[in-house]
């Protein structure tokens, strides 16, 4: 369920990195706290994302949620295809649901993020709690 | 998320557990433990507008208001017209402050010339109730009865269908907003025939005890026509879609029932009721906002709270405001400004500090055919 070459944060982003690209989407366990989901801002490429800021949006019938920069740098690419299958993220939240592509500055951020274990650990707390 | 601060303990139906094993993802609504969705509130939308949804919605309350001046009592309280009522008919009213606002909107239900049945919403439960005691200076009693109930909504086109074959009652012959005492499976129940979806339906009142067995005996009836069990989540799109009122939203202790659009359960010509000098002068002197329908032009979802603008000027806000399922646009109700009401006027939503384009719109959204 939850790839092991995956990094995640405690707001439920994953990331995966491709040499300096870091791909960034929302977990399968975000997605299904969130229910359909009908709507997702994104912002332009370009744009400088700060890691445990804001980048976007994703809204469900029910709810909008703010999605977090796992890490700080570039944004290389958006997934166009969400602006009018914003239900991917539903679907295939780890893999057809990405939502940007960001040119990492300092991998060493990825250390302060979960294990693919740990973020299970994580989740599974949570529900309990 | 997680909390250190003892919060009330939430309150559960008799359902609870029931919902907890079909998996559904449960929220707090309003203190109660409940049902938000199970296979997804889109999901579930559409199985209520095109075959048949099961709603547990025993967190309504019941008052029940029996005696001599049972009648008295209730249409002092209520603006509708009480004696139009028939014994197995019901109406749609409110309990209102003597300003004409919203202590609470209601269903109210005549089982005999002296007694009367109302249905409540969860959270007002008790303020009605107290309500309704503090006003009572008639030869009539009034019990908090929501501990003598479960409620179920069967609701969509296959609802007759579906509670048909556990009833040996005549749905057929129960009219919209008419209900019959009888039994589902063996059990005693109130049949009505009512509901908050805009779809044809009914909502059953039973013993608590047996809300869970008539629950899974209503899902498998219903299994053949394509059933789900339903959360809050597409009972809210739902109404939405249909331009229902909910307390909180489009109504509350701030808003009249002329402003909510709601002027048809006001009878004025009944004679004295609570609220009524309040209304006649609000008749007189015209509204200065009322509530309308929006579709958004632009991309966004307006939803509950966010403000609406006619360029920089703020003319009102979103009362409620969610995707619209059957509709296929984002739509929302908000209380706005007389004079930018009228259907086709180009408005904005500020959704998160950002202005999106919205038309306003005649409601419902969405009517069945009937």
């Amino acid at each position: 369920m939850y790839p092991s070459e995956f990094k995640y944060t405690k707001e439920h982003e994953w990331v995966r990195l491709d040499g300096d690209t870091a791909t960034v989407g929302i977990t399968d366990h975000a997605q299904d706290q969130l229910g359909d989901v009908v709507f997702v801002e994104l912002p332009r490429t370009g744009v400088r994302t700060q890691a445990a800021q804001s980048f976007g949006t994703v809204e469900s019938v029910k709810a909008v949620s703010d999605v977090y920069a796992p890490l700080t740098g570039q944004i290389t690419a958006i997934n166009e295809t969400l602006i009018d299958a914003p239900e991917q993220l539903n679907t295939s939240p780890h893999e057809k649901g990405w939502l940007i592509k960001i040119k990492v500055e300092d991998k060493a951020e990825l250390d302060d993020l979960m294990s693919a274990e740990q973020y299970q650990a994580y989740i599974g707390a949570e529900k309990e709690s | 998320m997680a909390s250190l601060t003892a919060a009330e303990p939430l309150q559960k139906t008799p359902l609870n557990a029931v919902h907890r094993a079909l998996g559904a993802r449960m929220v707090d609504f309003g203190g109660w433990d409940m049902p938000v969705e199970y296979s997804g509130i889109i999901d579930e939308h559409l199985a209520v507008r095109n075959a048949v949804g099961l709603f547990d919605v025993s967190h309504m309350g019941e008052i029940e208001v029996r005696g001599p001046q049972a009648f008295d009592l209730v249409n002092t309280l209520t603006p509708n017209a009480v004696a139009r009522l028939e014994d197995g008919q019901a109406h749609y009213s409110a309990l209102l402050y003597p300003n004409g606002t919203f202590v609470d909107d209601i269903l109210v239900h005549r089982m005999g010339p002296e007694h009367y049945f109302l249905c409540v919403n969860a959270s007002n439960q008790r303020k009605d109730f107290e309500w309704i005691e503090s006003r009572n200076h008639f030869d009539a009693e009034a019990e908090f009865a929501s501990e003598k109930y479960a409620q179920l909504a069967i609701q969509g086109p296959r609802a007759i269908e579906t509670l048909g074959k556990l009833t040996a009652t005549d749905l057929d012959a129960i009219g919209y907003y008419w209900f019959e005492r009888g039994q589902v499976l063996d059990v005693p129940a109130i049949i009505a025939r009512t509901g908050y979806t805009g779809e044809d339906g009914f909502e059953i009142y039973v013993a608590p005890e047996e809300g869970a067995r008539l629950w899974n005996a209503i899902l498998e009836a219903g299994e053949e026509f394509g059933i789900k069990p339903c959360g809050l989540g597409a009972r809210n799109t739902l109404r939405l879609e249909a331009a229902m009122s909910l307390y909180g939203h489009e109504i509350d202790d701030t808003i009249t029932p002329y402003e909510a659009r709601l002027g048809w359960i006001v009878k004025l010509k009944k004679g004295e009721f609570v609220g009524r000098d309040a209304l006649v002068e609000q008749k007189e002197k015209g509204l200065t906002r009322r509530l309308g329908g929006l579709e958004m032009t632009g991309r966004g979802i307006g939803r509950d709270g966010y403000r609406v603008f006619d360029g920089d000027r703020d003319i009102g806000w979103v009362t409620s405001g969610s995707p619209g399922p059957s509709v296929g646009k984002s739509i929302a109700l908000a209380m706005l400004s007389i004079d930018k009401g009228e259907p086709g006027t180009e408005v904005e939503v500020e959704i998160r500090g950002r202005r999106v384009g919205a038309c306003v719109t005649p409601t419902p959204f969405y009517s069945r055919k009937k």
